[in-house]
């Protein structure tokens, strides 16, 4: 390699290193929020600079809502809305959506369901109509129905033989107390995606998609007038009350550290899962708890990122994450590596977590996690879509209205000690479940010898 | 929908694209360069993307991982990705902070090899075999993209091996291979850079060529053999996988006009005739009529060299046999070869495709890329303006034709993944167990990143 270095003769005259110029500034799109007669809330932002509108409903039918025996039931409802209506069938709906040049998304997670589409501007007012149709008069034909069950009994097969969604599937199921609506999918699974039929779905939606638990985001080229006359023309009779909602219990199933294998005979790595039931997003340590994240496991320079992969080359990545939900919401650390360091990479992963709670981070580390945020701020708001989403969070976790104006200072004003109190108080090691998905007659010996809890093996193909 | 461009060449070759746009104050700078893993060497399979992983790992005045570290502080966001023709890289800057983006990526492509040590190439290796672990060879058919490519091209062709190239090649990279590399492809002749968004024109070119002017020109790269390859297969080729997967899967692929032709605007929108969202073909007919199928889509993979690929791509649902699948494949390609397609469904091929596109031209970063990509295979960025209206010129006529030329019997290559607890039932069965496959690489959908 010395010749490669003495052939590079420009090294010295290369230019150096520059300083940042002057920031322009930047506020987060305007808006103006609207509530109809019956309760219906809408949210709009014009922005004119490309031809394209994004239409979101956020409605209060979460996953949450999912009676017990019946799981499954919101997302089945929200992705069966598209199926048909009073006037159309499924194909007709999606030819008349699509000869529009666009196609609804529809999708419910634990704390709401969320159906929108992102169409031209010249087109915006007849995908609004079509919009309309879906969460008032949608049909939930029978035959549709049996078709989505018997391809939620598909995807759950698919999730079984993959090792990242059996990862998940286990992590969600051993955080949650038993009784808990979280300990069980999201989605449902094959015994209660059977109990799901058209009476309940329509039973789900006559009850829950209700003008007053349903917020409209109407984002990009359109003016709040437009926006609040289509709003009216095509919501203004809709009528119904949705009760509240009642959040789910969220406690612990273990109070003591375990690890738990999920058998993957013969995997070339094993996908890891570290962590514990935290805090709800409603949080007052919602931002130090971000920044800590990030210094942890959110950047590509995080600890867990710099340790696992770039100082150990066990893994090609290793990430830390809340999963935000109005619920106390799980705190995961996640990474996949090769099998014969498993026990080595999860002992890392747990001193970084303990590390982050005994020694105060760095200055550097400190600056590098807010300055970020702060500055990748309205990178992240770049599309009419990235907008009505952050607007649907700000609906779905009852934000401030000017939360995102004040999002950068708040960020900026957290310190080194507020990120070693939170850690402190809200990452607990005497609480964290370990799952691993791999092969055990290569890991389960070292993992007990890392003493760090009970090590039981799952076995996959007979547990559901 | 048009952006603005202007473009230009510094005087060592480097091609220089430039569209602003004010409305936030984002900066996105995307280099390419013409360099994939076409132009690996046979005993060098992966090295391409190794080396993107490299590139990450400091340069004459940058520390290993500051790259990251000073786009991040910068509030920026990066990545690089590889692909069977080109390497690139790409940030998103806060506007202020546009000269550091340059300065970075000129730092790396004039002076990377000062940085360059043993322990690093020993890391990225490492780092990269877990990558190929995770997203290939302990995923459900993880294989697939390079199981298709070694199906479809044949052994001397650049894009038969795999992108991210096999654990024993990987193995054997030496430093001397990567400073070979570099000094070959990453020169300023070989790459383009393209910003968008929020900058001043005149100042934007002062620091490109402060940045990237005293960088010298390279030798030129080696030519690439003649990829050409004839319309259709002939004897249309067949692989059957056994693996660890819950549903049989098929691939269904034909040898299509390469990108930016005439051809490959109708192929494209033929794909999002058969198998694009819920009014396609495959998906009334397959997964909803039949409901023999959980998932189903067609596409292009837009190679702009050789042979382009249009891919169908079809999961069974549970209990349904392959034989059936694939019986209900097939007559869907046969209806499309023999009998055409309808006013309707080009109209709503391309309903989709136009709203698609000008969704997209929202991001800075997109913008970026699509420029980066017309100039780099074509040396023309205002083609990225034409998109939409060569989309608009494809006819039924235009389409049919396709389908009859390139749809039919002696055009569909096709690979099967199949539950490998059914291969002692299946084994020596001369119909599923046939044709014999080697290696090859990642695909449209698979694209890695660092």
């Amino acid at each position: 390699m010395s010749n490669a270095t003495l052939s590079d003769t420009s090294v010295l005259n290369a230019p150096a290193r520059p300083t940042p110029g002057i920031p322009r500034a930047y506020a987060f799109p305007a808006f103006q929020t609207r509530i109809l007669p019956n309760g219906l809330r809408l949210v709009v932002a014009p922005i004119h600079n490309y031809p394209v509108v994004t239409v979101l409903a956020v409605v209060e039918a979460g996953a949450t809502r999912d009676p017990l025996g019946c799981e499954g039931l919101a997302q089945l409802a929200t992705r069966a809305l598209a199926e048909g209506t009073a006037t159309m069938d499924a194909l007709q709906l999606a030819e008349r959506l699509e000869s529009l040049g666009t196609t609804l998304d529809t999708g419910a997670d634990w704390d709401s369901a969320i159906v929108q589409l992102t169409a031209l501007a010249s087109r915006v007012g007849d995908a609004f109509a079509v919009l309309s149709e879906v969460l008032r008069t949608p049909s939930f034909p029978e035959s549709e129905l049996e078709r989505l069950r018997a391809e939620r009994v598909a995807d759950l097969a698919q999730l079984r033989s993959e090792p990242r969604g059996l990862a998940d599937v286990y992590f969600s199921r051993l955080l949650y107390n038993e009784e808990s609506r979280f300990a069980r999918l999201a989605g449902g699974d094959e015994v209660s995606i059977q109990k799901l039929d058209r009476a309940e779905v329509v039973r789900f939606h006559q009850q829950y998609y209700r003008p007053n638990a349903t917020a409209l985001m109407v984002v990009g080229d359109i003016t709040v007038d437009a926006a609040l006359q289509l709003a009216t023309d095509n919501f203004g009779d809709w009528a119904g009350e949705a009760p509240p909602v009642k959040e789910p219990l969220d406690r612990s199933r273990y109070t003591n550290p375990r690890v738990h294998v999920v058998a993957k005979t013969d995997a070339p790595q094993s996908e890891l899962r570290v962590g514990h039931v935290a805090v709800p997003r409603e949080h007052p340590d919602y931002f130090p708890l971000v920044v800590m994240n990030a210094i942890l496991g959110g950047l590509f320079s995080s600890r867990l990122n710099l340790n696992l992969r770039e100082v150990h080359a066990y893994t090609y990545g290793a990430h830390s994450a809340f999963d935000w939900r109005r619920a106390a919401s799980p705190f995961e650390v996640s990474t996949a590596v090769e099998t014969a360091v498993t026990a080595n990479a999860l002992r890392e992963a747990l001193s970084e977590i303990s590390r982050m709670r005994d020694t105060p981070v760095t200055e550097a580390e400190l600056s590098l996690a807010t300055s970020y945020l702060d500055g990748v701020f309205p990178i992240r708001f770049e599309t009419t879509a990235a907008v009505a989403g952050g607007l649907a969070n700000v609906e779905i976790f009852r934000l401030a209205s000017n939360y995102f104006d004040t999002y950068r200072e708040q960020v900026r004003a957290v310190t080194a000690d507020d990120v070693q109190r939170v850690a402190r108080a809200h990452l607990d090691p005497t609480r964290l479940q370990v799952i691993v998905v791999g092969d055990p007659k290569k890991i389960v010996g070292e993992l007990a010898a890392l003493g760090v809890g009970e090590v039981t093996v799952h076995d996959p193909a007979v547990e559901h | 929908m048009q952006i603005p461009v202007e473009s230009y060449s510094l005087s060592n070759g480097l091609t220089v694209v430039l569209s602003r746009d004010h409305t936030a104050p984002i900066v996105a700078v995307n280099l390419w360069y013409h360099v994939g893993s076409a132009n690996e060497r046979l005993d060098r399979t992966g090295f391409a993307h190794l080396f993107e992983h490299m590139l990450f790992q400091g340069s004459a005045n940058v520390e290993a991982n500051e790259h990251f570290e000073l786009v991040q502080r910068a509030g920026g966001t990066l990545n690089g990705s590889t692909w069977l023709e080109r390497t690139n890289y790409y940030e998103t800057m806060p506007s202020h902070q546009l000269a550091m983006a340059l300065w970075l990526e000129s730092d790396r492509m004039g002076r990377m090899l000062p940085a360059l040590t043993q322990v690093k190439l020993d890391t990225q290796r490492d780092v990269v075999k877990n990558e190929r672990r995770w997203s290939i060879d302990n995923q459900p058919y993880g294989t697939c993209w390079e199981k298709l490519q070694e199906l479809v091209f044949p052994p001397d062709h650049p894009f038969h091996h795999s992108l991210i190239g096999s654990m024993e090649h990987l193995s054997e990279a030496s430093l001397e291979d990567v400073a070979d590399f570099f000094s070959t492809y990453y020169t300023p002749d070989n790459a383009v850079l393209t910003i968008t968004g929020d900058f001043d024109r005149d100042e934007a070119a002062r620091m490109i060529e402060h940045y990237f002017g005293w960088i010298s020109r390279g030798n030129g790269r080696p030519a690439l053999p003649d990829m050409t390859l004839p319309p259709t297969f002939g004897v249309s080729p067949r692989e059957v996988v056994y693996d660890a997967v819950a549903l049989p899967r098929l691939f269904v692929c034909a040898r299509s006009p390469v990108f930016g032709t005439d051809g490959y605007y109708a192929a494209s929108l033929t794909s999002a005739i058969l198998g694009l969202r819920t009014g396609s073909r495959l998906e009334r007919n397959l997964v909803r009529g039949q409901r023999i199928a959980s998932q189903a889509a067609a596409f292009t993979f837009d190679l702009a060299k050789g042979s382009d690929l249009f891919v169908v791509d079809v999961t069974a649902h549970p209990d349904v046999s392959p034989e059936r699948l694939e019986a209900a494949v097939i007559a869907e390609l046969d209806a499309l070869h023999t009998t055409g397609v309808t006013e309707a469904e080009v109209a709503r091929a391309l309903a989709l495709v136009e709203t698609g596109f000008v969704t997209s031209l929202q991001s800075a970063a997109e913008r970026a890329d699509q420029l980066s990509r017309f100039t780099t295979y074509f040396g023309d960025p205002l083609l990225a303006n034409k998109q939409v209206e060569r989309y608009q010129a494809v006819t039924v006529a235009h389409v049919n034709a396709f389908a009859r030329e390139r749809l039919g019997p002696d055009n569909r290559a096709m690979l099967w993944y199949l539950p490998a607890e059914d291969s002692k039932a299946e084994n020596g069965d001369p119909d599923y167990a046939s044709g014999a496959s080697l290696i090859a690489s990642n695909g449209a959908l698979a694209v890695t990143g660092i």
